[in-house]
This record gives structure tokens, C-alpha cells and sequence, in this order.
């Protein structure tokens, strides 16, 4: 063989080996975290490990559409995960233990579902004093502890003529020996009806007395939780029960096509419509909280207790009522 | 004007050491494209294989290459590489002693271009998918790769790109318009040569892998600009010259197999510009959805529009001139007015997505796997549709100029199968204006 066709082949060799092989290399050493909406995936992988005081970072991308990322019960902004562009995010975790990471844009239906988790392993040495063992320290969310069976109906069998006012019956409940009413664990037991009937005993018409109630409600929230609530509804409810709560958001007719059998006749298969009186003002704040935390056992609506803190909820909560309380 | 009669152009062409660069970079670009395709991000705006095939490469292949080089693009392409090397054992000068290989002659019944034809169709009918999803386009970039080396290895010669070759086909029909050619100078030279070494190789050289002996050449359809006849000729008799646009074009087509190829490019520009360009929804779901029922009358459609609605109406029209000639043969000769209305259809149709979407180039090069990097700042430039101003003043001239330059072709083609030409312009100022309706 000449030696000019044996330095060719010898090139065209180096070339090809050269175009195989970096890319495959390079590809194999940057492990993406890829998103892609539920129905093809999800996030992938969907369990991440990392140490407990050790900055981790994640390389995150989208196969697709848009997603976000955030972590659970995580005081963190959540990031944009664009289509075939690379997030870089860096955590650390103070704890181990097991953290939830979830979509934060409604990348679709099943948008809920797109969740992974983080599992945070180490010592706690070195890191903050740990925290008790588990079981003893977690206390038991309100709706167990008040035993509420959060699946049973709970719709008010009276509901107002009008919005009640909350700047009105601050004026009633003024002269009103009504307290223990506006204490949080009372607030959190009761549902509005529950106070509303408790109020029978006063002189107060039954229009006045849904207005003590609008009061008794704002006087458990803040306008910064309201804030707060309201934020965290249009960032994750919004979709299904709609801007205004009324059950119609952009994906309703989807879930109630494709959840419709596992929901209550009494949605004729939509999302929970929080603009209804009837069955608002029958749940109180903890059964609320147990719907949320728990989520709708065969219905399109997600379980949010691995997502967000116990002060969100509430916050949430509060938000949710404002669908039925004129609070200014 | 010859080009070759330039020392420096002459050297650069009879030197292996260019054409084997190009070749290298060509090659390891290709698999690159690939891999790309496979291992990289599946978001096509983001993927190198797709963004660098379907933007970059045919920017530059149907504005650039062919008006102006012809078959320029086949002359550098990577694909029949690896397989014509093993098929002649050298990846240089040929070899002191010929590898055995099968070499078979490809089959008589198939040397035309409707293989072409069907391929270039197969392509198109799942273009909406193709041209979105890299792991797609890596595995048609691979088959290519491996059928080309396959037939290598089985039949004698460049069979894919001459028979098989979904791009060569239409390439080679709108070389005929390009202001470049090779060609012999003096035909007497080459009837006096003995051995033809263009066609059959010699110690400088391989035999024509086009399987075209250059005495005979008359237009460029099936020269690839391989450039090895240069190489092999021992009387410093073939050329590349400089000349008009269109010249093949004087000399019209007898061609069923072209004539249809000139039906297929046309119909499928006009079908394209209305399925990714067009503002209907439908059309552009039942186009993407392959296997589903929408995109089987979409495909029904597709290929009944090419084979049937505008080779019937253009039959309709030419089928009561008069002319000694008969109807098939009119059709053939005829059709050859469409190759410079396909070719600013499709000029016309490119400008608007390349300019498009031309700015993913930039973010493509700066992080072509869609793995983070970004090689040249412009990993996250923001998508910008480019020269928007000109677009359409640009996209008439091209379609009004392709309708005049038809005109005056079907003029020359029926006057030298003497017939009337008006039916032919009537159907170029007919599709020209459905095409103007797609794209403006």
C-alpha cells in the first residue's frame, strides 16, 4: 500500500473515531435530568440522590414543552425548563430525608404527575441538630386529629341571598360576644355553616350573620396570605378549577373527561367549583386541608401535602374562601 | 467559458488532497448528524442533525448549490464515501491491484430515476415528522449511510446516488439549469480514444462512478461532478465550463420518468408551502400524525395531487395541439418548462422557512446536542425571524421571475417538437398563482 493512501486511511480513521466518539463521550459524562410532559414520562430520572449538607447540581432540560422545577416544603423559586435548552440549579439540602420535585407549569393534563423525588442521605453530624425520630415529632394533620372524614358530603343547607360582607360584620360582630369564634383552632374546626348556625342564637338576621362569618374568616387570614394563597392557586389549581374558581379552567372538560367517573355526580365530573356556596361554606378549613394535602382519591386532583408547607395551605385555604367572602 | 483552462482551477481539480479534505470534514460532519440525531436533545429547533440537515444544508443546497453549481452538492457529498471506498479498496489513487468485489451491472429495467422518484416521495409523505424529530432524521441520515454502502458492495459503481438517492433525483433534474457544466471539448478526441479510461478507470483514475461515459454527455442530469473523468482522460479533453442558466433545457426531455420528477418537485413545493407554511391546523396534524387515519387521506391526497390532478390537467391542456409527435412523448417534452417553475417554487418556498428559522443555526452550532454547552455565546439567543422585510417582495420575484423563465422554455421545448406552448404557460400562470396564494 502507498504510504500517501495508508496516511489517508489513517486520517479519515483518526476523523470518524474523533466524530463518534466525542460527542458519545461527552454525552455520557453530562447527566441531564430530562422533562417530558406525564403521558411520555415524566421527569426522567425521577430519583435523584444526594448528601445532606453537600451542594448538588442538577442539569435539568425539557424533551418537550415548558416545564418548572421546584422541591417541596423547599424555600426555593422554582426554574424554567425550556425545550432543549439546559437549567442548571444547585441545592443543598440541611436534612436528610426524602423531598418531593414537581412541574411548576401546566405542561398538560397530567401535569400533577410529574413529580420525582430527591433522596437526601447522610449523617446529620455535622449538619443542624436533628430532629427528633419521625414518628414522635410529626404531628398528625388537623383533619386526623379531628377525625374528619373528608370524602362525606358536607354542602351548608342554607347559603346566603348575596356575597357576605367581612367589612359589615365587623360592625355586628363588634357588639357580639363572639371571640372564641375568631380564634384559628376554632376557625380551622368550623365550617362556615357551623358558625352561621352557632350565630342562630343572636338577633342577628341571617344576612347579618353570614356577614359576622365573612368577618370571623378575614379575621383569620392576612392580606399577605391572601397574597400568598392566591399566588400559589393561579401557579397550581387554576388550570382545572379556573381563574375564578369556578371549576372551568383550561383543562376542566379534559379531567372531566378522563376523571369524570371517579368524581362526585354533584360536579357532573368537573373540578370542585370553590364559587359554589353550598358546598363551601359546608367544609370547614381543615377538611380543606385534608382534600389538599391528600388530594382526590381517583380524580384528576393531585396530592399537594409533599409539595407545600403546612403555613401554604393555609394560606391556600384562606384564598379559597374569598371565592365566597367579600373580605374589602 | 472553460474553467479548466484556469492552471490553478485545473490543479485544484486533478489533486486527490482537496476533494479527499472536503470529503473528511463532509463525512465526519455527517456522522455527527447522526449521532446527534440519535444521542441529542429530541427538540428538532435545538438539534444539530435537524437544524444543520433541514435549515442549514438545504439553504444552502436550494439557494445556493444547485441554481448555481448543479450537481456542486453531489461532487462533496459524504454519503456514497464509505462504501465506494471499500467497493475500490483505495480511498485515493486507485490501487495497484483491484479488490474483488461483485460488482454487478444494476439492474436494466431500474436505470432511470423512478426509484428516485418513489424515494424522494416516501421522504416527503413523512416529512412532518422528518423534519421535526432528530432521532428520526438519524436513523434516515444512517439507512442512507448503509444502503449506499450496501449497494456498493453488491452493484458496480455509485448505484445509490444514480438510482436510489431521494435528493440526487431532483438534484440532477434542476442541474439542468445551472450556469456550470463538464462536458468534452472535442468530440472526435474521444470517438478516436481507445479504452475510454473516463468510463472505465485508468492508473490516474476510477471509471466514470456515474456510470456516464462523458463523450455522450448533453445535459448535466446524471453527471455528479465527481471530477475522476478529468483525472482519467489522457488527452486533456473534458472541461468545466461556464455557461447560460438553462442550456440543457434547450433540448427538451423524452423522458416519462423526468417529466414525472418534474410533477413531483412542483406538487410537492405547492404541498409543502400550504402543510408548514400554511395557517391550517388540520392539514398540518393530519401531515404529522403518520399512521393515523387523517394522515392516510393526507397521503391519498398528497400523491393523487402529484400523479393525478396536475399531470391530468396538464395533459387536458396539450391534448388537443397539434402535433405529429404522440401525446406521451408531448407530455415528456413539455413538462420540461416545469424544472425552472419547480425550482423557484422551491427557491420561493425555502426562503420562508430558512429565513425563518434561520437564527437556531447559531444556538444549534453553540450547543449541538442540546447537552449546555455553549461553544459560541449563542447557546440562548432568542429565536428572531430574519430579513422579514424582504421576504416576500423576494418570493414574488422568484415565482414571477420562474414563470417567465418556464415560458420562454415551454416556448423553445414546443417549438422544437413543434407545438403550441400556450397550454404549457397557461398551467405554469396557473400553479404559479396557487403558489403565491400559499405564500403571501
Amino acid at each position: 500500500m502507498k504510504r500517501s493512501e495508508l496516511l489517508s486511511r489513517i486520517l479519515i480513521t483518526i476523523a470518524m473515531v474523533g466524530a463518534v466518539g466525542t460527542p458519545l463521550i461527552i454525552w455520557a459524562r453530562t447527566p441531564l435530568i430530562h422533562a417530558q410532559v406525564a403521558e411520555n414520562g415524566g421527569w426522567s430520572p425521577d430519583v435523584i440522590h444526594a448528601n445532606a449538607g453537600e451542594p448538588v447540581t442538577l442539569h435539568l432540560t425539557s424533551d418537550d414543552v415548558a416545564h418548572g422545577f421546584a422541591v417541596g416544603q423547599m424555600d426555593m423559586q422554582s426554574v424554567d425548563v425550556l425545550p432543549g435548552k439546559v437549567t442548571d440549579v444547585t441545592l443543598t439540602f440541611d436534612k436528610p430525608g426524602i423531598y418531593t420535585f414537581f412541574c411548576t407549569r401546566w405542561c398538560g393534563l397530567n401535569h400533577w404527575r410529574m413529580r420525582g423525588t430527591i433522596e437526601v442521605s447522610g449523617s446529620n453530624a455535622d449538619l443542624e441538630p436533628a430532629p427528633a425520630p419521625v414518628l414522635n415529632e410529626v404531628e398528625a394533620p388537623l383533619y386526623v386529629s379531628l377525625g374528619l372524614d373528608i370524602d362525606a358530603p358536607h354542602d351548608a343547607p342554607i347559603i346566603p341571598s348575596h356575597q357576605p360582607s367581612a367589612i359589615n360584620g365587623q360592625q355586628l360582630a363588634a357588639n357580639l360576644p363572639i371571640t372564641n369564634y375568631q380564634s384559628p383552632d376554632y376557625y380551622r374546626s368550623h365550617s362556615p355553616y357551623q358558625v352561621f348556625d352557632e350565630l342562630s342564637t343572636t338577633s342577628l338576621t341571617g344576612s347579618q350573620r353570614w356577614d359576622v362569618v365573612a368577618s370571623i374568616w378575614q379575621s383569620n387570614t392576612t392580606p399577605e396570605s391572601l397574597a400568598n394563597g392566591q399566588r400559589l392557586y393561579a401557579q397550581n389549581c387554576a388550570a382545572c378549577h379556573g381563574e375564578n374558581g369556578a371549576g372551568d379552567g383550561v383543562f376542566a372538560d379534559k379531567v372531566a373527561a378522563d376523571f369524570g367517573k371517579g368524581m362526585s355526580s354533584a360536579n357532573n365530573g368537573r373540578p370542585v367549583d370553590f364559587s359554589d356556596p353550598t358546598r363551601m361554606l359546608g367544609a370547614s378549613p381543615a377538611l380543606l386541608q385534608g382534600k389538599i394535602l391528600r388530594g382526590g382519591m381517583g380524580t384528576g386532583m393531585p396530592m399537594w401535602g409533599s409539595i407545600f408547607t403546612e403555613e401554604q395551605i393555609w394560606d391556600l385555604i384562606a384564598y379559597l374562601y374569598s371565592f365566597q367572602f367579600n373580605y374589602y | 467559458m472553460e474553467l479548466t483552462s484556469n492552471k490553478f482551477v485545473k490543479g485544484l481539480l486533478l489533486n486527490r488532497y482537496p476533494q479527499y479534505t472536503v470529503f473528511i470534514v463532509m463525512l465526519a460532519g455527517y456522522i455527527f448528524a447522526i449521532l446527534a440525531g440519535l444521542i441529542g436533545t429530541p427538540v428538532g429547533s435545538r438539534n444539530f442533525s435537524i437544524v444543520f440537515v433541514w435549515i442549514a444544508w438545504w439553504a444552502i443546497l436550494i439557494l445556493v448549490a444547485v441554481p448555481f453549481f448543479g450537481r456542486g452538492w453531489c461532487a462533496v457529498c459524504p454519503i456514497p464515501l464509505p462504501g465506494e471506498w471499500f467497493q475500490r479498496g483505495a480511498v485515493l489513487s486507485p490501487p495497484d491491484k483491484k479488490p474483488k468485489r461483485l460488482n454487478l451491472r444494476w439492474p436494466k429495467a431500474l436505470r432511470n430515476i423512478w426509484l428516485q422518484n418513489v424515494s424522494f416521495l416516501l421522504l416527503a409523505l413523512f416529512s412532518g415528522v422528518l423534519l421535526t424529530t432528530p432521532n428520526i432524521t438519524g436513523i434516515v441520515l444512517a439507512a442512507m449511510l448503509f444502503t449506499a454502502i450496501g449497494l456498493s458492495a453488491i452493484f458496480e459503481r455509485r448505484a445509490f446516488c444514480r438510482y436510489l438517492c431521494p435528493v440526487g433525483g431532483f438534484i440532477g433534474l434542476y442541474s439542468q439549469t445551472a450556469p456550470i457544466e463538464l462536458r468534452i471539448k472535442d468530440k472526435q478526441v474521444c470517438a478516436a480514444c481507445v479504452g475510454k479510461p473516463c468510463y472505465n478507470g485508468n492508473e490516474n483514475g476510477y471509471g466514470c462512478p456515474w456510470d456516464v461515459f462523458p463523450g455522450g454527455l448533453t445535459k448535466n442530469t446524471y453527471c455528479g461532478l465527481c471530477m475522476e473523468c478529468i483525472r482519467t482522460c489522457p488527452h486533456d479533453n473534458i472541461a468545466i465550463n461556464l455557461r447560460p442558466f438553462s442550456a440543457d433545457l434547450a433540448k427538451p426531455s423524452t423522458r416519462m420518468d423526468e417529466a414525472f420528477k418534474a410533477f413531483i418537485m412542483l406538487a410537492a413545493a405547492m404541498i409543502y408551502a400550504g402543510v408548514l407554511l400554511g395557517p391550517w391546523g388540520a392539514l398540518k396534524d393530519a401531515a404529522y400524525n403518520v399512521g393515523a387515519s387523517a394522515w392516510f387521506i393526507y397521503a391519498i391526497i398528497f400523491l393523487a395531487i402529484i400523479f393525478l390532478v396536475l399531470p391530468g390537467l396538464f395533459t387536458l391542456g396539450i391534448l388537443k395541439t397539434k402535433s405529429a409527435l404522440p401525446l406521451k412523448r408531448r407530455f415528456a417534452s413539455l413538462a420540461t418548462a416545469l424544472i425552472p417553475l419547480g425550482l423557484m417554487f422551491w427557491i420561493a418556498f425555502s426562503l420562508s422557512f430558512v429565513l425563518t428559522n434561520a437564527a437556531y443555526i447559531f444556538a444549534s452550532l453553540s450547543d449541538p446536542l442540546g447537552l449546555g454547552w455553549n461553544l459560541f455565546g449563542a447557546a440562548n439567543a432568542a429565536w428572531q425571524p430574519m430579513l422579514t422585510s424582504i421576504l416576500a417582495p423576494a418570493q414574488t420575484l422568484a415565482l414571477v421571475g420562474g414563470l417567465i423563465w418556464s415560458a420562454r422554455t415551454a416556448q423553445k421545448a414546443a417549438s422544437e417538437i413543434k407545438t403550441s406552448s400556450i397550454p404549457v404557460v397557461a398551467f405554469c400562470f396557473i400553479t404559479t398563482l396557487v403558489m403565491l396564494w400559499l405564500l403571501l
